[in-house]
Parts: structure tokens; C-alpha cells; sequence
């Protein structure tokens, strides 16, 4: 914290007249980037630092931990837990896609139909994070509540029907199944999809519309061909910044969900806090977080865009 | 293509578009005759675009008809008249390359094997080195070929062009001039042409059709509105004019007598467009180029015919050519002459006393009703016009 807290850098005395005056502007560019650097060097990089040493560690609380390099903490971590690494990839991923499907035509909205009710639709996306992340989850405690009108609804309209054949749902219960997790993922991160899109959308000159009408495309051809296309990278942020924190969430498993939903994030949770293992919740945290990397990158490469907004 | 043929004509019926409490353009008739080169010339805000939008289907219009040809197509979208736009600024599309630009129109039409065609028009327009660059590579000026490839290769039966030239520099704008009145002559397809520049308007199109607050003012051929002016607007929009109040003095056969500032001027009544009641008021026009300066001390040898109106120099201003002059008279102050740079009278400065005289064939006359400045560009100079 001390590094931190420290004072920025005191600026140059009054230097003696005869030094040339470009000195000043050359280390201008560090100077700016001190401060954000020290901060992530204390934040980030030594934690970092600090859980790879853990995750190579043996021992019990009792005993202390010494660094062993073991490896195979992250063999064993691996082989117990895939399963919920891999209901985090599917949970997260059902979940960006419901927000593209959700997001997609309310940023086009915003973006080129809105008029002047642009400025209160922005509003009301972004309202949600007035209230805490946590209340917000647990408010869908009651909206998906055993017997209220929402599983009402969807069992009268024969969508739990669907959704139990899909696994999703079991019964007449949403609440503490798979779809309860996936929605609660869906309603937290809908806003880091809207924004993105929205923002490539608004960008698009509104004369290539024209234009593409005027090349004879029907307007749903020139959606195809030329607003889509032109919103990329929106799709691409927006589904990076809807899917990385959702396949690391653990709160909306934990609320929604039952232990049959458990996400990798639960996992990691109760290694670290109730069951204080340590090195296995450290190595569980660098696979998550190697995974996603590797998920990226091909995603990243394929989608062929590198002027993410 | 024939002259026979009628698929190009455009004709606007009563066309008219209102925005709210605005009007745009008020009921207008046009016809741009098959394989003409037509230009729409005014200042921004004359409606000119609004018109050209409402040809290509990108605006409704709020009254009339447009037909191609014969076909009504007023109530028909962009995508399904045969119609292709050059647009303001181009509006290529980034995401894709020269080649897939211009192609777009005939992929869209579902025509195969585009590669041919595409490569053809790119040669014409003389891009087929950069067929595989994203527009944002290419110039200013190799961008405005590609927008022409791009509308040309779909043959549309009319090309709308909004101001095509308006981002271009000026030598290259001149360049480009000629080369798309070069395109359309080969192509034979009717240009409508929107412009704010009407050096432009004149040098490439074969009917001009003068806008004004969102009625065409004067159509015609571009050395008959600059000849013969029928409104202010137009007389002082379309290079420059010297307009002098005068009064109806005698009005004979094909002669009109007018007084101003003391002395007489001679009209032929067929170029006055006013009611010439004897002292009834009327402008009398005279384009500054067709006005011959001659000293006081030399008066007596100006031929007899001939307007003369005397005054004093105010400024003169060598432009290397020519030069032009300001000149203040009892008839009207700030008048202008152009002088070719032929034999230079050294006495000819700020203070000198002159005679200004032309021939009355070239005096036209408008209505003195109207507002004398209408169409005087206050920010620019004209250039071109002095040569």
C-alpha cells in the first residue's frame, strides 16, 4: 500500500535556464505512466506473482505452506473439477448469446431509431447499476419464486415443458436449476453487450444505408451486408465483456442455483474460504484464467478484428 | 442508345416536399431529357438535394409524381428503381474493397461471374491496380472514381450525382469535370448532377436548372442564363452582374430608352423581362466582361450606339490576365469591368475619370420588384468567370 499512497513524483525543480527545453517532454510519457503502473505492479502483478507460488505449494494450515513445485495440483484440480469448468464455458456462453440475441436489436434501436428518446433508453440500461449487483440477484429470487406468476406463465405457455427436455429446468421449478443461473448471467451482463454494440452501431455513417439501398439491397440485405459487418467489433467487445466475467461468476450460481449448478467460480470460492486449500484454488483460478485466454485468442482470430471499441 | 429512346427521361410532376411548416421545394415540373447531362445549381438549403433524394426514392415526397421514362416509380424504394446515386462524400463501404464495392450493385441483382464487368469498369475509371485496397487507402479523387464505378457498372437507366465533386481540391476537381462529362458522353446516360459551384454547372452540364429557396428560377442552356438572366438571383448567382436602377423613358418598337444617373441607356426590348411603362422602374443588367473602359480624354472616340455611363475609378485590381475594375457612377456605385490585359492603359488607376460603354445588345433587364442583392456571394470571390 505504501508504494501506492506515495506522493507522485515531485516535478522538476526550476532547472537552470541552459538545459534544452525538449528534456521536460521526453519524460513526460513515463511520468503519465507511472502512477497507473505502480498500481498494477502492487494489484496485479505481484498477487499474480503470489498465486502461482501458492499453486506449486504443499502443506496443511496448521503447518505452513512451502513451495514444493507441484505440479500435479493442477492435474488433480482439473480431473476433479472439469465439470464445472465446463458448465462455466456452457453457462456463460448460453448466456452472451441470449444477451447478443437480447442486446442486438435494442443497440440498433437506440442507435438509429431512437430519436429523442435515445438519451432515456441510454438511461435505462445503464439504471440497473444504481442498485448493488447482489440485490439485483437476489430480487430474481422472487420473480422466479416456486409458484409466482413468472413460472406460472412459462408452464401455462408450455415453455418448462421445452426448457425440461433441454435440461434446463426440471419439473415445474426454475429456481435452483440451470436456466435460474443462465437468466440471473443473462440480466447481470446484458448492459456490457448493450453499450459495445451500441457504440460500433452509432458509428456507422447513415449514408451507407442509402447507399446500399441505392445498390439495389433490400433493407434487410443491407443489414446483412453492411450494418452487421460494420458492427463487429461491437459484437466481438460485447460478447468478450459478457462472457469472461460470467464464466468466472459465482454469485448468480450461488443465489439462482442448487449444488447441481455449481460454476467454476463456486468451486474456487469454497477452496479458498471454507475449505482454505489453498495451492488447489490458486492453480483452479490460473487454469480459469488460462482458459478463457486460449478462448479468446481463437475467438479473436477467427471473428478477424482487431479495433475492438 | 437512340435519341428515340425515352427510358432515360426523368419527369417530375408538381413535386413537392414539406418538412413540418417547411417547404423544401415547392410544386415543381422537370423533365431531364434521355442522355441529357443536367445540372440542379444553387446554394445550399435551395432544395436541390431534397430533389435529387426524391428521384433516387431516398425521400418521400410529400406531393407528385416521378417517372422514369414511363414508369411512375414515386412510390417505389430505393432498392427496386434503376436509379444508382454518386453521393456526397461517397459513402463507400469500409468494410469492403475496391472490387467488392463496385460489385455490390450486381451482386445484389443476383448476377454471376460480376468478375469481368468489375474489372472493365475499373479499368475505365482507371483503378485496376487497386481492385484489392479498402477505400480508406485510396485518395480523395480515386475514391470519387470508385463512387462513379460503383453507380456506372449497374447501367442504371438515370446517375444522380449529389455534389460529387465537392470534397476534391481544385485542380483536381477540374480533372474530374472533364472526366465525367467524358463518362457520360461515352455512356450516354442521363446525369443529373446536383452542384453549389456553378462554374461546374456550366462547364459540364447541358441544361441548367437554377434553384432558389426551393423553386427553379431559370432552366436553360449555360450560355443562355448567362446571357440572358430572367431573374436577379440568376443574374448574380451565375458569374456576376452589374444591375442599375433606371426609369422607363421611351419604349419604341424594339428599343427600350431607360435613364439612369443622368445619361440614357439603349435595351432591346426582347432581352427586358419587366412591364416598360414609360416611368416605370426596371434593373438594367450588363455582365462586368462585355464593359469597355476608356478615358474621359478619350470620350470622343468611342463609337456612337454605343451605353455609356460615365464614373471614376474606385479600384483596380491586376489579376494577370485581365483587370478588374471598380468603378462609381451617378448610375450606381461598385460597378464592375473586366478588362483584358491586352493594351494597357497606364492611366487607368483609383481616381481617374472613365467612360463605361457597351454594346446595348448585350444590356438585359429584369424586374426592379425584386431584391437587387439576391444571389451575391458574400464569402467567396468568383474566380473563373474574369478568364
Amino acid at each position: 500500500m505504501a508504494a501506492v499512497t506515495e506522493a507522485p513524483p515531485p516535478l522538476a525543480p526550476p532547472a537552470p535556464e541552459k538545459k534544452p527545453p525538449r528534456r521536460r517532454g521526453r519524460w513526460m510519457p513515463y511520468l503519465l505512466l507511472l502512477p497507473g503502473l505502480l498500481w498494477l505492479i502492487v494489484f496485479f502483478a505481484l498477487p499474480m506473482v503470489y498465486q502461482a507460488s501458492t499453486s506449486v505449494q504443499t502443506g496443511s494450515l496448521e503447518e505452513g505452506y512451502e513451495v514444493t513445485w507441484h505440479f500435479a495440483t493442477y492435474w488433480d484440480a482439473l480431473s476433479e473439477y472439469w465439470p464445472q469448468f465446463l458448465r462455466s464455458v456452457l453457462y456463460a456462453g448460453a448466456a452472451t448469446v441470449l444477451c447478443l440475441l437480447l442486446g442486438y436489436p435494442l443497440a440498433y434501436l437506440i442507435a438509429f431509431r431512437a430519436g429523442r428518446w435515445k438519451h432515456l433508453i441510454m438511461i435505462l440500461v445503464i439504471a440497473p447499476f444504481f442498485t448493488s449487483f447482489l440485490i439485483r440477484t437476489l430480487a430474481w429470487k422472487t420473480i422466479l419464486a416456486d409458484g409466482g406468476p413468472v413460472v406460472g406463465a412459462l408452464n401455462a405457455l408450455h415453455v418448462l415443458d421445452v426448457t425440461s427436455w433441454l435440461g434446463m429446468t426440471s419439473g415445474d421449478r426454475v429456481l435452483a436449476t440451470p436456466l435460474a443461473v443462465v437468466c440471473g448471467l443473462t440480466y447481470n451482463f446484458l448492459p456490457f453487450m448493450i453499450l459495445p454494440l451500441y457504440t460500433s452501431l452509432e458509428r456507422i455513417d447513415g449514408r451507407l444505408h442509402e447507399a446500399a439501398g441505392d445498390l439495389y439491397a433490400r433493407p434487410f440485405t443491407t443489414f446483412r451486408k453492411v450494418t452487421f459487418p460494420l458492427s463487429m467489433p461491437g459484437v466481438v467487445s460485447g460478447t468478450l465483456l459478457t462472457f469472461i466475467p460470467a464464466a468466472g461468476d459465482y454469485v448468480n450460481a450461488d443465489l439462482l442455483g442448487s449444488t447441481d449448478t455449481r460454476m467454476i467460480g463456486n468451486v474456487i470460492q469454497s477452496q479458498f474460504l471454507r475449505i482454505l486449500d489453498y495451492p488447489t484454488a490458486a492453480a483452479l483460478s490460473f487454469i480459469l484464467m488460462f482458459a478463457i485466454l486460449i478462448m479468446v485468442t481463437l475467438y479473436i482470430r477467427r471473428s478477424g478484428t482487431e479495433d475492438l471499441v | 442508345m437512340t435519341t428515340t429512346d425515352n427510358s432515360g427521361d426523368v419527369r417530375l410532376s408538381g413535386i413537392s416536399k414539406t418538412y413540418g411548416s417547411f417547404t423544401a421545394v415547392h410544386p415543381l415540373d422537370l423533365t431531364v431529357p434521355q442522355g441529357s447531362f443536367f445540372a440542379l445549381l444553387g446554394a445550399s438549403g435551395c432544395g436541390k438535394t431534397t430533389t435529387l433524394r426524391m428521384i433516387a426514392g431516398l425521400e418521400e415526397p410529400t406531393g407528385g409524381t416521378v417517372h422514369l421514362g414511363d414508369q411512375d416509380v414515386t412510390r417505389l424504394p430505393p432498392y427496386k428503381r434503376p436509379v444508382n446515386t454518386v453521393f456526397q462524400s461517397y459513402a463507400l463501404f469500409p468494410h469492403l474493397d475496391i472490387f467488392e464495392n463496385v460489385a455490390f450493385g450486381l451482386r445484389r441483382r443476383g448476377i454471376k461471374g460480376v468478375k469481368k464487368q468489375v474489372d472493365e469498369m475499373l479499368d475505365l475509371v482507371q483503378l485496376g491496380e487497386h481492385a484489392r485496397k479498402k477505400p480508406h487507402q485510396l485518395s480523395g479523387g480515386q475514391q470519387q472514381r470508385v463512387a462513379v464505378a460503383r453507380a456506372l457498372i449497374n447501367h442504371p437507366r438515370v446517375l444522380l450525382l449529389d455534389e460529387p465533386l465537392g470534397a476534391l481540391d481544385l485542380k483536381l476537381r477540374r480533372q474530374m469535370q472533364l472526366e465525367l462529362k467524358r463518362i457520360q458522353t461515352e455512356v450516354g446516360i442521363t446525369f443529373v448532377h446536383v452542384t453549389h459551384d456553378q462554374e461546374e454547372a456550366m462547364t459540364m452540364a447541358d441544361t441548367v436548372a437554377v434553384m432558389n429557396a426551393g423553386r427553379v428560377e431559370q432552366l436553360g442552356a449555360p450560355a443562355d442564363l448567362y446571357e440572358n438572366p430572367r431573374t436577379t438571383f440568376v443574374a448574380n448567382f451565375l458569374g456576376t452582374s452589374n444591375l442599375i436602377e433606371a426609369e422607363v423613358d421611351a419604349a419604341s418598337g424594339d428599343e427600350i430608352v431607360l435613364r439612369a444617373g443622368g445619361g440614357k441607356l439603349s435595351l432591346p426590348s426582347g432581352r427586358c423581362g419587366a412591364p416598360t411603362a414609360t416611368g416605370g422602374k426596371v434593373l438594367v443588367g450588363v455582365r462586368p466582361e462585355k464593359i469597355s473602359l476608356t478615358h474621359a480624354g478619350d470620350a470622343g472616340a468611342i463609337p456612337a450606339g454605343r451605353n455609356r455611363v460615365t464614373g471614376r475609378i474606385a479600384d483596380a485590381s491586376f489579376i494577370g490576365v485581365s483587370t478588374q475594375y471598380v468603378v462609381d457612377s451617378p448610375a450606381g456605385t461598385a460597378l464592375q469591368v473586366y478588362v483584358q490585359n491586352v493594351d494597357r492603359d497606364t492611366r487607368l488607376v483609383p481616381g481617374a475619370e472613365v467612360v463605361l460603354h457597351w454594346n446595348p445588345a448585350h444590356t438585359f433587364g429584369l424586374d426592379a420588384a425584386q431584391d437587387i442583392q439576391a444571389g451575391v456571394e458574400k464569402v467567396e470571390p468568383q474566380e473563373g468567370v474574369v478568364a
